[in-house]
């Protein structure tokens, strides 16, 4: 597009624009409250979270985080006053709510698990799809429309219902509550939005490339790797952290499988809980840091989201 | 550069490496094999368990076969319609909503006013999110004492803050899940629409401009037909996604208050995870399956028409 210049017939006026402008700039600051109201109450004491009315204005605190990663027991003040001087700052605070600190709580085996799974599955998908989508966007396959279809649509089935014989097959086979099971289920159900995207990605590559390779004396198994995909990096790239994000976020699968050693962080937030309630400082915290890899990946994808969303059709 | 070979290439290509045919199925099988072991082997497994009285929390009991009873008890279920009902309502609404929140949105950041690649990103933050949770901390938005919600609707309509509950109240609890489904999900009818707008070549409208045409008839006329395929694509996939929600909305209200916002997906995850009725909970999956399935099927067919611009 050019810029406002001269053939300004189809474009809008200033008037326009700047009206424009400022409903969608509206539209994101009110989407955007939910999100940074998370983030601050993060920073809040216990106290101020459940305030009434709701504390817009407030001491900052380390009491959300502190909480997140310790568990804490109550104890006697004569308990408390005999122990020596506090050790760093969560200690600290802890103590001045009558308690001590017991020990590590789970967050970060969780947060762990979440990498683990999420890294592993988008691995596995990824190297499987790029093989599959370039088989589909240079072979000529049999039924090469509807193996497409089936493989799109192992990814639009309801999660529960998926979920029932997975679960009875993983308990027959020792997979349930471990890593290596949740990779393989997230494995099939990412490697369908891989197998799609990628082959889009893959198409756009001019065939010209490889059968000049090939007339060089390459072979094409030689062709792809060498031709085929550094050119498809960035395609492979955007693939994965879509791979990345569905496995880092999904939760249906990770609560009906997992419960222990093999739980990741979604099924893990919702279940923190302080005296009294949801310790809602700590939920804060937790969520912040499990959402902030999502912003980065965002900001990073934003010129593929479409294609992402889309199981590459629509490409802009 | 290397010299041209005087080898015809098929011929080279047959003496060294495999051919493609070989290739072709050596690039496609793992994944297959993927998908047929995770999706399709437990799919058979449950329509075989559809036609028994097998509970996973008794496996030693002898496994009958009890014919379609589980799928006649299903479709003549007051529990299932009721679910099917507020899954109905919220699809219904969420859709709704988003498409005319989401297309009026594209259309303004169409008009690319200073700015407008910054705010579109951030606009899209919110479907990144996990949506289990954005359930959570939504749950917390919406207490009637101390959460973000009400004060604001407080505010600016004065009634007062504690005086409603979201979650809790029979009337409101179906509207909390489609509110957070909206923020949620109108950046991604927004993205999709706002394709199908930059889809529309300028000299469309440049043409129309000579033929004097307003510009309330060039939107009826150019700009929402051309769009139209890709309001469409939206529209189906979040229906999909709308009919088989369960994360977001399982740990915003757990289905509640009563079962007023217990979706399909919900009811069939405490028939099989909760009563351990894996024969009705598989028959229930399978109506579910072919539900999505027939939509998914003309999902894939718009998307192609899409496709093709």
């Amino acid at each position: 597009m050019s810029t406002s210049t001269a053939h300004s017939v189809v474009e809008p006026s200033r008037v326009a624009k700047r009206t424009a402008g400022f409903f969608v700039i509206l539209y994101a600051l009110i989407s955007m409250a939910p999100l940074l109201w998370i983030f601050a109450t993060a920073w809040k004491t216990p106290p101020d979270s459940i305030s009434y009315p709701p504390k817009i204005v407030f001491s900052p605190s380390l009491e959300g985080y502190c909480n997140l990663f310790t568990t804490r027991t109550r104890q006697t003040t004569d308990y408390i006053n005999a122990l020596g001087p506090p050790q760093g700052t969560c200690d600290e605070v802890t103590r001045k709510r009558e308690m001590v600190i017991a020990g590590k709580s789970n967050y970060v085996p969780r947060f762990i698990n979440s990498l683990i799974i999420a890294f592993g599955s988008t691995f596995l998908a990824v190297t499987l799809g790029v093989f599959s989508a370039y088989a589909f966007s240079r072979f000529k396959i049999p039924l090469a429309d509807d193996i497409l279809f089936f493989i799109l649509s192992t990814r639009m089935m309801p999660p529960i219902a998926v979920a029932i014989p997975i679960y009875l097959m993983y308990r027959q086979l020792g997979l349930s509550d471990t890593a290596l099971g949740m990779i393989l289920l997230y494995t099939a159900v990412n490697v369908s939005l891989s197998v799609w995207l990628l082959k889009g990605f893959i198409d756009e590559i001019p065939k010209e490339y490889e059968e000049a390779a090939m007339i060089d004396g390459y072979t094409r198994l030689h062709a792809f790797f060498k031709v085929v995909l550094p050119q498809a990096s960035t395609g492979i790239a955007a693939t994965a952290i879509f791979c990345l994000i569905f496995a880092w976020n999904e939760y249906a699968f990770a609560v009906l499988l997992t419960s222990g050693t093999a739980q990741t962080a979604p099924p893990f937030i919702p279940t923190i809980i302080g005296e009294g309630g949801m310790d809602w400082p700590a939920v804060g915290a937790g969520t912040t840091l499990f959402l902030i890899p999502i912003l980065v990946f965002t900001v990073l994808l934003r010129k593929h989201l479409l294609r992402g969303i889309t199981f590459g059709a629509v490409r802009k | 550069m290397r010299v041209a070979r005087a080898t015809p290439p098929a011929f080279s290509n047959k003496v060294r490496g495999l051919s493609d045919r070989t290739i072709a199925w050596l690039f496609i099988t793992p994944t297959i094999v993927l998908l047929l072991a995770i999706n399709i082997f437990p799919l058979i497994w449950t329509i075989y368990l559809s036609f028994t009285n097998y509970a996973s929390n008794r496996p030693n009991r002898p496994v009958l076969n009890v014919g379609i009873k589980w799928y006649q008890e299903i479709l003549n279920s007051p529990e299932v319609w009721a679910a099917m009902q507020s899954t109905a309502h919220f699809v219904f609404w969420t859709i709704l909503l988003q498409t005319f929140i989401g297309f009026g949105l594209a259309y303004l950041i169409d008009r690319k006013f200073k700015g407008h690649a910054l705010w579109t990103t951030i606009i899209l933050i919110p479907m990144m999110l996990s949506p289990a949770v954005v359930g959570n901390f939504w749950k917390f938005l919406y207490q009637p004492q101390i959460g973000l919600f009400n004060h604001v609707v407080a505010f600016f309509t004065g009634i007062d803050a504690s005086s409603f509950e979201m979650l809790g109240s029979v009337r409101l609890a179906p509207w909390a899940i489609v509110i957070v489904d909206t923020w949620m999900w109108t950046p991604y009818v927004m993205l999709i629409c706002l394709a199908g707008l930059r889809s529309i070549p300028a000299y469309i409208y440049e043409a129309a401009e000579v033929d004097r045409a307003s510009k309330l008839r060039q939107f009826w006329s150019i700009t929402l037909p051309m769009a139209l395929p890709f309001i469409m694509l939206a529209v189906l996939f979040r229906g999909i996604e709308n009919f088989k929600m369960f994360d977001m909305v399982m740990l915003l209200t757990g289905g509640g208050p009563g079962s007023t916002t217990e979706l399909a997906s919900i009811t069939l995850k405490r028939q099989a995870f909760e009563a351990y009725r894996t024969g009705y909970s598989s028959a229930f999956a399978i109506i579910l399956f072919v539900a999505v399935f027939g939509l998914a099927n003309i999902y894939v067919r718009t998307l192609n028409k899409v496709k093709q611009r």
